[in-house]
């Protein structure tokens, strides 16, 4: 298929249709408000099922009964409407569902702003409602690359039975690109005999729940969540490597901020300083094996971490580095969306000093 | 050859059209390229503005500080995005309604009459496919066929009727720039 220009949030919600996506309910947010429009004018039309919901705490309710019923189902929002969604988030985990959130972060805290922002690092990556759960949270750094990562979302939700994040940037929703809609490998699937559909008889009640009075029924779930989170992090980390071979800085990165940060290696090449970048496609799992690998290399000196948050990923970095070489952060909170320029200046200047 | 551009003016005089028609052409030449908005608060007090990549290459960063080429439909951006120039690049003034000239003497300026343009087609609509001609005779960055393809993909073939006067408008926008170089 030919490629097509075009933009982030009329391409995911393309793309989750393309992946079995029939059910979506959400409230309205600026600035993802194309996906809820795009899937409004779609869904009705191939047998599914859009909803306005009359709040983000109702929405993501929904989603809990539609994955419950063994839908793929899928809601987005944006940083403030995220947070709303974090109780429901937290009872699909603990029910063992799958489903697919979309973040379109914005600058926090608060109502904050709509412009772009990397603020909900922690609140993606470290579970974001209560009790011990994670989400597999994917980051794309171009419009394609989020058309392919939400097939990856869905299948990925269904095998491992948990809630999968797609969190980017309002760039990433705004931006148009070409895109090609290709053919994806499907990965064998689980059947869903746990869904609740309507019992005849024929099999044992399915109950979806996520209340555990017993300490040790809870532990029971709990342990076998932490397994499932430990075979995801064996299993599918993923994440680009870019020019790091021989490298003599290393940038870590995410989103549409690795983007920028391409384009300041160019820079720094330009006046002959080999910097690389690693960039996380999972934020969780975090590629630590991967970043560690890369700095081991003895041309590394050290780390940089670029992000729209005060140093939320850089903790990470630092968790995985364990001192083994100096990381550094470059970055504001908010939304103040750092140039190619000022990123290369920074790492030139950090360099001679 | 990579071709980074800021296209700025007014909500309304079709800014985003021409990044986007821009883009599209790119596209359909086999080039990379990426379209960006301005979606901030300022988009919500009337002026617009989109960053536009073409690239032979796979693009590094849509988002653009510094371009090879800023286009200002009205004062506002010229003031705000003049700075915005890579040295030795091309920034192109809509003459028509911007009073003042360029203040940098390390770029090229092209002086574009986008709205007399308009008026001698007799349609005030299609100012800134003058500016968009302008720009492609001036940068050769793509083909004014690709860009007619282009807007004949965002027209839809109800409109196609107005290919022939948007092609008289890039025409002119040409030929604006052709005169300056003489």
């Amino acid at each position: 298929m030919a490629k097509i220009l075009m933009k982030g949030s009329e391409a995911i919600p393309e793309a989750a249709i393309q992946a079995g996506c029939r059910f979506f309910f959400g409230y309205p947010i600026t600035p993802q408000n194309d996906i809820p429009e795009y899937m409004s004018a779609r869904l009705p039309k191939i047998g599914g099922c859009f909803l306005q919901a009359e709040s983000e705490v109702a929405a993501i309710n929904m989603v809990y009964g539609a994955a419950a019923a063994g839908a793929r189902v899928m809601t987005s929002s944006s940083s403030p409407g995220v947070s709303l969604k974090q109780e429901g988030i937290s009872y699909i985990a603990g029910a063992e569902l799958p489903c697919v959130i979309c973040n379109m972060m914005r600058g926090g805290p608060g109502l904050g702003s709509i412009q772009p922002s990397q603020g909900d690092y922690f609140q993606a990556t470290k579970g974001g409602g209560h009790g011990d759960y994670h989400l597999i949270v994917l980051a794309p750094s171009s419009v394609q690359e989020a058309v392919d990562l939400m097939h990856n979302a869905f299948d990925l939700a269904d095998i491992y039975r948990t809630p999968v994040m797609l969190l980017a940037d309002g760039i990433i929703g705004q931006m148009m690109e070409p895109v090609e809609f290709h053919e994806h490998e499907q990965r064998k699937l689980p059947d869903k005999p746990w869904a609740v559909t309507g019992w005849k008889g024929d099999r044992p009640r399915s109950v979806v729940n996520s209340l555990y009075i017993e300490v040790d029924e809870l532990q029971e779930m709990n342990d076998r969540l932490q397994a499932r989170y430990k075979e995801i992090q064996e299993k599918e980390v993923m994440v680009e490597l870019y020019k790091t071979e021989g490298a003599e800085v290393i940038i870590c990165a995410y989103g549409t901020v690795a983007r920028i940060c391409k384009a300041a290696i160019a820079l720094c090449e330009e006046k002959g300083v080999k910097v690389g970048l690693v960039r996380p496609i999972t934020l969780w799992p975090f590629p630590e094996k991967e970043l560690k690998e890369v700095m081991a290399q003895e041309s590394v000196k050290r780390e940089l971490t670029v992000e729209i948050s005060a140093g939320q990923m850089h903790e990470d970095v630092r968790l995985a580095l364990n001192g083994m070489k100096p990381a550094d952060f470059y970055g504001k909170p908010g939304s103040y969306t750092p140039t190619a320029e000022e990123i290369a200046e920074y790492i030139l200047k950090t360099r001679e000093a | 050859m990579l071709w980074t551009n800021i296209f700025a003016g007014f909500g309304g005089q079709g800014v985003l059209l021409i990044g986007k028609l821009l883009a599209q052409a790119g596209l359909y030449e086999g080039r990379e390229v990426s379209w960006l908005p301005s979606y901030g608060p300022e988009m919500r007090g009337g002026t617009a503005n989109c960053s536009v990549v073409v690239s032979d290459a796979p693009i590094a960063s849509p988002c653009i500080n510094m371009a090879n080429c800023v286009i200002a439909m009205n004062r506002p951006s010229l003031d705000k995005f003049e700075q915005n120039v890579l040295p030795g690049g091309k920034l192109f003034i809509n003459s028509s309604i911007i009073d003042k000239k360029a203040t940098r003497t390390d770029i090229e300026v092209y002086y574009v009459p986008c709205n007399e343009i308009a008026d001698s087609l007799n349609n005030p609509k299609v100012g800134n496919m003058a500016m968009l001609g302008a720009y492609i005779e001036a940068t050769k960055a793509v083909d004014s066929k690709s860009v007619l393809d282009a807007l004949l993909h965002s027209l839809g073939e109800k409109k196609a009727h107005l290919i022939p006067l948007n092609e008289q408008a890039i025409e002119l926008g040409k030929q604006a720039v052709r005169d300056q170089i003489k």
